[in-house]
């Protein structure tokens, strides 16, 4: 073969496994949006779930206790540790390394793993039963690398200049951090946050034995209660539903869509924010 | 740099404020001790995940047998046969299938956004990956049972709920996954390796495959890595598509249960022994993901990412 039609051979290649994995999001987009929107009526918002109209608003109230819950843990346990290791700790530090080593640990554990320590560990031996808290404090566990590392990649990339700015005018480390590099790197953090929330609302295999399947909203906080996505593996697995699943899939990929858009208009504030002061 | 970490905020007290010292003094370390503090959660929360695994997992394990355990090939709760081993199997057999269909697209589709696509074609592509990570697994698992189950049952028979399907779902739930951590690969490679290619009579093509590539290998084993992980640890997505027989497959049609579904499926009613050997279960599949993790961190060094 000539080394033109090679190259020709190899352009195909590339632009056909691009082209497929394009065809794959857009088809499964596509597929889900065209069946479910038609099924999108408003019984499927009820205020009330039973049986035969297996309204989605309960797991929708859910979803929100369980994500401003978790955040609640993890934002201040994750900024917290991301301030330590790029404002106090030294870069050489055995305890720097070992909560690195850990953390990589902790995002690489599939979410299974963490149901099924969730409910041993919350559910059982700290008596919490299935409930809105076990699965909160799961969940929490589950994205805090996630917040930590990008709120650290934030901290990092505040300029050196704004802390000697700020050392120089006789403010002290902790003055320094809350009033002047968090609020600098306070974009990139959110953009972390707000990808945390995506994994929130996305998460069933981490809340099925923690948070259980009850289809209500919940009133306290050691109330049992089903997620959205919770909710949409109910319906897919019973079988009895499909229509509403998936009209509850489209509610699902609609929010998922947004919290992405939102994270990268974020990040991408920081971007010209930071371009424009340095 | 490395001064101004090690000062720990000292220079900060003028004579102006001699009267506070003591208190800001005060105020300075315990907030250095809670911040180191929040840090070492992610240690406690490691050590608390593997101490329960294994004073749960472990006993039970010792109490079938370890090996009978690991090596039986019977999973039979009601007649306290406990053999993993289709378990194991089928996770290994989902993630090769998945790797089949996921790492040529990725890496082809991470080569067009590295070096082949134009920057409009890249403001689309960007987002478009980031959402298609983003899609829930249930809504995946959802996809592939409405979809790809029924095409497999139409085109081979059989009931459709297989290994088949559960690897071409997975092989596109780990796309994402390949190409992002491919593509930052492929563009770390420098400017001057591509040019010297070119410079040497190379096509755009040739330089591409034959010099970018190689020079990013490294990185694109990393995600390939980092791919099995996600595959093996899949749950909801494949358990609602691969039937969950819990035997050893022996065709493509066959139903599969990974090592994850067994866990998702019987944790709900699972009773003493039987409650013991599924969370040995999660044992072994967290040895699994501990020697992919080490093997990632090997391979991202390397590639210095």
């Amino acid at each position: 073969m000539s080394a033109r039609a090679k190259s020709f051979a190899a352009r195909l290649l590339v632009y056909a496994g691009a082209s497929f994995s394009m065809t794959v999001l857009l088809f499964i987009m596509g597929y889900i949006l065209v069946r479910g929107i038609p099924h999108l009526s408003p019984a499927l918002f009820a205020w009330e779930y039973n049986s035969e109209n297996v309204s989605l608003t309960p797991a929708l109230i859910n979803t929100l206790y369980m994500t401003v819950l978790s955040l609640a843990f993890a934002v201040p346990l994750g900024v917290g540790a991301a301030i330590y290791l790029s404002e106090y700790a030294k870069r050489s530090s055995r305890l720097v390394k070992v909560v690195r080593l850990t953390a990589e640990t902790l995002s690489g554990i599939p979410s299974i793993i963490y149901g099924l320590f969730g409910a041993l560990f919350f559910v059982v031996t700290l008596r919490m039963n299935l409930s809105l808290m076990a699965g909160a404090l799961t969940l929490s566990i589950m994205i805090l690398p996630l917040i930590m590392r990008t709120t650290e990649e934030a901290l990092l990339a505040v300029p050196d200049a704004y802390r000697e700015g700020s050392f120089g005018l006789g403010a002290g480390r902790l003055r320094t951090t809350l009033k002047i590099v968090l609020p600098s790197a306070a974009p990139g953090i959110l953009a972390g946050v707000i990808l945390g929330i995506g994994r929130i609302v996305g998460e069933t295999a981490a809340l099925i034995y923690t948070a259980g399947t009850v289809p209500e909203a919940a009133e306290n906080l050691l109330d049992s209660a089903r997620t959205l996505s919770v909710h949409m593996y109910s319906l897919a697995s019973e079988g009895l539903h499909i229509e509403e699943a998936y009209a509850t899939a489209v509610v699902l990929l609609a929010t998922v869509a947004g919290i992405n858009a939102l994270s990268a208009w974020t990040a991408g504030r920081l971007g010209r924010r930071s371009n424009g002061q340095i | 740099m490395a001064e101004r970490r090690s000062d720990r905020g000292g220079i900060a007290f003028g004579p102006a404020e001699g009267k506070n010292v003591s208190l800001k003094c005060f105020r300075e370390s315990l907030a250095a001790g809670l911040f180191a503090a929040a840090a070492c959660i992610c240690v406690l929360a490691v050590v608390l995940i593997c101490a329960f695994l294994l004073a749960n997992g472990i006993p039970g394990m010792v109490r079938i047998g370890v090996f009978d355990f690991l090596t039986g090939t019977r999973w039979k709760p009601s007649n306290n046969l406990y053999g993993i081993m289709p378990m194991i199997l089928g996770s290994l057999y989902v993630t090769a299938g998945a790797l089949l269909v996921g790492v040529p697209a990725g890496i082809l589709t991470a080569l067009f956004m590295s070096r082949f696509a134009s920057r409009r074609m890249l403001k689309f592509m960007k987002p478009a990956v980031s959402l298609l990570a983003g899609i829930p697994s249930v809504v995946f698992g959802f996809f592939g049972l409405v979809v790809i189950v029924p095409l497999i049952r139409e085109l081979f028979g059989g009931n459709g709920s297989s290994l088949l399907a559960a690897c071409v779902l997975l092989g596109m739930m780990i796309l994402p996954t390949i190409i992002t951590v491919s593509e930052s690969a492929l563009n770390a490679v420098p400017q001057s390796y591509y040019e010297g290619a070119l410079a040497l009579g190379a096509t755009h093509e040739r330089a591409v495959f034959r010099v970018v590539l190689p020079a990013a290998k490294s990185g694109v084993a990393a995600s390939v890595i980092l791919g099995i992980g996600r595959a093996i640890g899949e749950a909801m997505a494949v358990m609602m598509v691969a039937g969950n027989w819990p035997v050893i497959p022996d065709s493509l049609l066959k139903g599969v249960r990974t090592l994850t579904s067994n866990i998702v499926m019987e944790m709900g009613y699972a009773a003493d022994l039987h409650r013991e050997a599924l969370i040995a279960t999660a044992v072994v599949l967290f040895v699994f993901i501990l020697s992919i993790n080490l093997l990632f961190s090997i391979l991202k060094r390397r590639a210095g990412l």
